[in-house]
C-alpha cells in the first residue's frame, strides 16, 4: 500500500538530487498505420525546485514525456528517474502532484473533498485531511467555497482547486500538462501570477507543458524547446528574469520579458523550420 | 468551450452563497404542475372508460370481423365505482371472509416481497457480471454476448425447467419452495438492465479521472469505490427502475407459470374465471398488480432521491 507521507522527508531535497532525471528516452507508439516515433533521444534534467517549461508545436511528443515521468505510460528505451528512484516508485511514493488541461474534479465530491482525494486514499485522518485542505484552499485563495460543488464554479475556479488537490500530498515536484490551456487569457494571466507565487511558497520543481510562448517565458527558470516527427530537445532556454517567486504583472510589460519571449520564440522557428508553426 | 461558458454563468449566478442552496421558486411550481397533471391523467383514463361505456355499443366496434373496440356490457366495462364498492365487501359469501381489498393488497404484499427478494437477486447478479465485466476485458467479449441472448429465452419456457431443477434441490432442512422458483426466475428478467446498465456506467469516467487515480497509486478496489461506482450511479438508476418493473411483472407471470398460490398472480387467475358471474371482482388484483408497480418504482424513486449527490450532471428528469 501507498505512503502516508505527508510532510516531506527533510535534508532529502538538497541532497544535490534532481528532481527529474531523463536520459537516452525513446518512445515509439504502435498505431493502425506502423510505428510512430514519439519521442527520440530525450535528456532532461530539472534541478530541486526548479521550473522548467516544456514547449512546442502539437505532436512533439511534449504531453507524452510528461505522461512518463509521472508513469502514466512506460517508456520505449531509455531511463527516467524521479529524486533518484524510478518513475514507478516515485509515482507508488507519491513523490509528485499532477494537474491536467482538465481540472478533472469529482462532481458528486465538494471543493474540500476533491482536494482530499490523494489524502483519503492514502489512509490520512479526517481531522487532518480538514485542516489540509483549508490551508490549500487558502493558498489557492477559495476558502469559502470549501462546500461548493464543482459545477457551481467557473473554469478557472476548477482548476484552481485542481492545483490545490495536486498539492495535497506535500510533493516536491509538480507534472502540469497544460493546465491553463482551457481559460479565457485574463484568467489565464491571474492564474500564471498565482502559479508562480505558489511554486515558490511550496519549493516544489514543476515541470509545466505549454504551447504558449509568454506564458513558458513568464514562468519559468528554464524553457525546453521541443520539435515534433520525432518529438525531440532542440534547444533550452534560459530566461534569466529571476526568482520565480518574485515575478509579478509588471514583469510582463519588462524589456527582459521580451527578450525571452523573442529567444523562445526564435528556437522554436528554429527547431521547427519549414514547420507548421503551431505554437501560439 | 461552451461547458466553461456555462460554469462562469452559474458560479456568477451563485454568487451570492445562500442563493444556491434554495430551491427556486420556479422549479417548485413546476414540481406542483407535475402532480397536478398526473393526477390528471389518471381522471382523464376514468372519464374516458365511462364515457365509451356510455357512447359505445353493447357488442363493441367490429369492423370487418375484427372487434377493434371492446364490447360495452358491465361484464366487459364494469362501471368505475362498481369496482370500488366492490373492493369493500367480502372476497366470497363464505363467513369469515376478508374483505376484497384486504385480500388484494394481502396477495400484492406476498407478490412484492418475492419480487424485492428477485430484484434483490437480480441486481447483485447484475452488478457482479458488470464488475467482472469491466475487470477483465475478455470476460466481456465472453459474457456480454450470453447475457444478451439470454434475454431472448421466453420465461414461460424456463418456469418448468427452473421448478424442476429447484424439486431437487434441497439443503438440510431447507427444501426448495415454488416461491423460490418464482423469484429465481422473474430475477432472471431484473438482472439484464442492470448488467449492461453498470458496465456503461463503471465505464463512463473519463480518462483523465482514471489517470488521477493512478497518479495517486490507488488500488483497483479504491477506483471502484471512489470513481467508477459513484460516477456509475446515473446510467445505474435507471437500470434499477428497470430492473424493479421486471421484477414485478417477472413474479407475477411466474406465479401463474409456476402455479403459486398466495400472489396477485394466481389471484388475476382465479378471479377471471369468476369474471362473467362477478365482474367487478377481476378488476380488484388488476389494481393490486398496479399498485405493485407503483409501489417499486417509488422504492428505487427514492433510492434516486438519497442519491442525488452523485446526479449533479443530470438533466432533471
Amino acid at each position: 500500500m501507498s505512503t502516508t507521507e505527508t510532510t516531506a522527508p527533510p535534508g532529502r531535497a538538497d541532497a544535490g538530487v534532481p528532481a527529474v532525471a531523463v536520459a537516452g528516452l525513446d518512445k515509439t507508439f504502435t498505431t493502425s498505420d506502423g510505428l510512430t516515433q514519439a519521442l527520440e533521444g530525450i535528456d532532461l534534467a530539472v534541478a530541486a525546485g526548479e521550473f522548467v517549461s516544456l514547449i512546442g508545436p502539437s505532436g512533439c511528443g511534449k504531453s507524452t514525456l510528461l505522461r512518463i515521468i509521472a508513469d502514466l505510460e512506460r517508456p520505449t528505451s531509455g531511463e527516467v528517474r524521479v529524486f533518484g528512484t524510478s518513475a514507478p516508485q516515485a509515482r507508488l511514493d507519491q513523490a509528485y502532484g499532477i494537474a491536467f488541461q482538465q481540472a478533472g474534479l469529482l462532481g458528486w465530491r465538494t471543493v474540500a473533498a476533491n482536494v482530499e482525494l490523494p489524502l483519503e486514499l492514502h489512509g490520512v485522518g479526517r481531522s487532518e485531511r480538514r485542516t489540509r485542505s483549508a490551508e490549500l484552499l487558502d493558498l489557492v485563495g477559495l476558502s469559502e467555497f470549501a462546500a461548493r460543488f464543482p459545477d457551481q464554479l467557473s473554469g478557472g475556479m476548477q482548476q484552481r482547486v485542481a492545483i490545490a488537490r495536486a498539492l495535497a500530498e506535500r510533493p516536491r515536484l509538480l507534472l502540469m500538462d497544460e493546465p491553463f490551456g482551457a481559460l479565457d487569457e485574463m484568467t489565464r494571466e491571474r492564474m500564471q501570477t498565482e502559479l508562480a507565487r505558489i511554486s515558490a511558497e511550496t519549493g516544489a520543481a514543476v515541470v509545466f507543458v505549454t504551447h504558449s510562448i509568454s506564458e513558458a517565458a513568464f514562468l519559468s527558470d528554464r524553457v525546453v524547446v521541443m520539435s515534433p516527427r520525432p518529438g525531440r530537445v532542440t534547444t533550452t532556454v534560459t530566461t534569466g528574469l529571476g526568482p520565480v517567486g518574485q515575478r509579478t504583472d509588471a514583469l510582463r510589460e519588462d524589456p527582459r520579458f521580451f527578450e525571452a519571449v523573442t529567444a523562445i520564440r526564435e528556437a522554436l522557428h528554429a527547431g521547427s523550420a519549414g514547420g507548421s508553426g503551431e505554437a501560439t | 468551450m461552451s461547458e466553461h461558458t456555462t460554469a462562469t454563468a452559474v458560479a456568477e449566478r451563485t454568487a451570492d452563497p445562500a442563493a444556491a442552496l434554495t430551491t427556486p421558486p420556479h422549479e417548485r411550481t413546476g414540481r406542483t404542475r407535475r402532480v397536478l397533471m398526473g393526477v390528471l391523467g389518471v381522471f382523464a383514463v376514468g372519464v374516458a372508460w365511462e364515457a365509451y361505456k356510455f357512447i359505445g355499443p353493447d357488442d363493441g366496434v367490429v369492423v370487418a370481423g375484427v372487434r377493434i373496440l371492446p364490447r360495452t356490457t358491465d361484464i366487459a366495462m364494469p362501471h368505475l365505482w362498481d369496482m370500488a364498492v366492490r373492493l369493500t365487501e367480502p372476497v366470497t359469501r363464505a363467513e369469515g371472509a376478508d374483505l376484497l381489498w384486504v385480500a388484494t393488497a394481502k396477495a400484492a404484499a406476498f407478490s412484492l416481497g418475492v419480487a424485492a427478494l428477485s430484484w434483490v437477486i437480480g441486481v447483485s447478479v447484475g452488478l457482479a457480471l458488470a464488475l467482472l465485466m469491466q475487470r477483465l476485458r475478455t470476460a466481456e467479449s465472453a459474457v456480454l454476448p450470453w447475457v444478451v441472448l439470454s434475454q431472448t429465452v421466453p420465461l414461460i419456457a424456463l418456469a418448468p425447467l427452473v421448478r424442476n431443477w429447484g424439486s431437487r434441490l434441497s439443503v438440510g432442512p431447507i427444501s426448495w419452495e415454488n416461491w423460490m422458483s418464482v423469484a429465481v426466475i422473474a430475477s432472471y428478467l431484473a438482472f439484464f438492465p442492470v448488467a449492461v446498465g453498470a458496465l456503461r456506467g463503471l465505464k463512463s469516467p473519463d480518462a483523465i479521472h482514471a489517470d488521477l487515480l493512478r497518479s495517486y497509486a490507488a488500488s483497483w478496489w479504491q477506483t471502484l469505490i471512489r470513481l467508477r461506482l459513484p460516477a456509475s450511479v446515473p446510467y445505474l438508476l435507471p437500470a434499477l427502475r428497470l430492473a424493479a418493473a421486471n421484477a414485478v411483472i417477472g413474479t407475477v407471470v411466474a406465479e401463474v407459470s409456476i402455479g403459486l398460490r398466495g400472489g396477485i398472480g394466481r389471484m388475476i387467475l382465479e378471479f377471471a374465471q369468476s369474471a362473467a358471474g362477478d365482474p367487478p371482482k377481476s378488476w380488484a388484483p388488476i389494481f393490486g398488480a398496479i399498485v405493485l408497480g407503483l409501489l417499486a418504482a417509488g422504492a428505487v424513486a427514492l433510492l434516486g432521491l438519497a442519491l442525488r449527490r452523485y446526479r449533479r450532471g443530470e438533466e432533471p428528469a
